[in-house]
């Protein structure tokens, strides 16, 4: 028995171990060969000089701004398109003139990359930080709202039938089995949203901004900082990150059952 | 008079320009506090004459009388539903009181009836967990306690036991007769196993496959409790046992030639 346990620790330690080397050879091996001249170190700064230029950033106050403007415009653009996301997914799930009616309109808009529908936001909703917001939402949009109307609608029959047996009025049909039925597929949507939504930001504050990571990178490219650049990538790979946490963690807590 | 009144009743279901007639000519008198198994090869429509019973269907023609005494509040049926029927996203104690909580009974009530039934199938210190912690027969046994703690007139079986193994089968069919001997409600049993129906009921229907008829009523006045061993044993139940096989072995012969 303790044998075993040992073991495990030891089974755990040294997946830990493998998990966290790849990543820091990578970088070992970047330091190494941009030190060395084998690597262009106008092109490819050693990581230790990415990482200096970014406390240098960081203690002008420049970089915790462009940070804050971008997290604020996914957050609020995140929920612009979740929310609605999941009412309209959920109809159309439930009710199937709710699903003929809306799914064209999906299907039209779907296949059309936001990014390129960014002149026609720019003339709704002007130039400000809402624009980027709604082509957030956009992006958002379709991942979760596909999601949650296929959740919906994979339910296992036999449940819709325990509810209706056991005389489930509308509200109670919705909130304890279609929602919580639907709950595991719309979360994989939301986590689909969630990459696509960082992806977005940056690509629209390369493209129409004068404020956020996104710019942050473009600017210093076209300026020729690449040490700063590279600080801009690291953030976005860094917030990535953490989102997907974030929601791993939400996950655990609204699906126990799973 | 009678607790359940079936007349003339058929179920055809259409698929584009085929149809199946699932059901037909059913005229039955089910009693008060009869336990009935409805027994015959698969595909004869047994399930069917179940769901039109749990107004999960609707009947193509005739009718169903259940006569309830008219003050009472409880609800008329309930069903026990083929494995799986368990709420995946509930926990054992949020299953069993899920009729309750439908019908909004209040909290004490419900609370209360859950508690019994619940320490009755054996599950309290079960209580708390979701059913992908449970066994098989866990499972079935919170099925079970959901359809009697709804406390309706009469309760519709789909097979409950047919996923379990041999010994789990046993247990829970002992559970099963120790409940109903004490709440003595109406049963309608499905099975295709003839042992089944032998140690369970006080009267066995066997049917026709494909259209579903009642072929033969079997009353069957065995003392109770009875035990599986007396089932395999007594030569009067051995009598009776072949005399379905035959009836069965006929039928199943018949589809074949068709």
């Amino acid at each position: 028995m303790h044998n075993n346990i040992f073991q495990l620790i030891k089974k755990v330690n040294l997946q830990q171990f493998i998990t966290i080397s790849s990543p820091l050879l990578l970088l070992l091996l970047w330091e190494i060969c941009s030190n060395t001249g084998i690597l262009d170190s106008r092109f490819f700064p050693p990581p230790t000089l990415i990482i200096h230029t970014m406390f240098q950033l960081g203690e002008s106050g420049e970089l915790f701004s462009h940070v804050s403007i971008s997290l604020t415009r996914i957050l609020l653009g995140f929920l612009l398109g979740v929310i609605p996301a999941i009412c309209i997914g959920l109809l159309m799930g439930m009710y199937k003139y709710f699903r003929h009616f809306f799914s064209p309109i999906v299907m039209i808009f779907m296949p059309i990359p936001t990014l390129a529908m960014l002149p026609i936001i720019l003339i709704l909703f002007g130039i400000g930080e809402f624009s980027k917001m709604v082509t957030i939402a956009i992006s958002v949009f379709f991942p979760v709202v596909i999601n949650t109307a296929a959740g919906v609608a994979n339910i296992d029959r036999i449940y819709l039938d325990v509810a209706k047996n056991y005389q489930a009025n509308a509200k109670d049909f919705f909130f304890r089995i279609a929602l919580p039925g639907a709950m595991p597929v719309m979360l994989e949507g939301i986590q689909m949203g969630q990459a696509i939504a960082l992806l977005t930001i940056v690509a629209a504050e390369m493209i129409g901004a004068n404020s956020g990571i996104g710019y942050l990178i473009w600017m210093n490219y076209k300026a020729f900082l690449l040490p700063e650049m590279y600080v801009g990538l690291i953030l976005i790979s860094f917030f990535g990150y953490i989102f997907s946490i974030i929601l791993r963690g939400l996950e655990a807590k609204l699906l126990p059952w799973k | 008079m009678a607790k359940i009144e079936i007349k003339q009743l058929s179920k055809r279901f259409n698929k584009g320009n085929k149809y199946i007639d699932a059901l037909s000519g059913i005229d039955l008198k089910i009693e008060d506090g009869e336990f009935v198994c409805l027994l015959g090869p698969s595909g004869c429509g047994k399930t069917t004459l179940l769901r039109i019973l749990a107004s999960l269907e609707t009947p193509t023609t005739g009718n169903i009388t259940i006569h309830s005494a008219a003050a009472k509040k409880n609800p008329t049926q309930s069903m026990v539903f083929q494995e799986n029927g368990v709420i995946p996203w509930l926990t054992v104690e949020e299953n069993v009181a899920f009729g309750l909580k439908m019908r909004h009974l209040p909290e004490e009530i419900t609370r209360k009836q859950t508690d019994y039934y619940i320490e009755k199938v054996g599950l309290s210190n079960f209580r708390k967990l979701y059913p992908k912690e449970l066994s098989g027969g866990m499972k079935q046994r919170v099925s079970i306690a959901r359809a009697f703690a709804n406390d309706p007139d009469i309760l519709l079986m789909d097979e409950p036991f047919a996923a379990l193994d041999e010994q789990n089968k046993f247990i829970l069919q002992e559970e099963l007769l120790s409940i109903w001997q004490e709440t003595r409600k109406t049963v309608i049993f499905i099975t295709h196993s003839i042992d089944e129906a032998l140690l369970l009921s006080d009267r066995i229907l066997l049917m026709s496959a494909q259209p579903g008829r009642i072929m033969k009523d079997i009353k069957l006045d065995l003392p109770r409790p009875r035990s599986i061993e007396q089932v395999r044993s007594q030569s009067e139940i051995t009598q009776r046992f072949l005399e379905i096989w035959e009836h069965l072995q006929e039928e199943v012969k018949q589809t074949r030639l068709i």
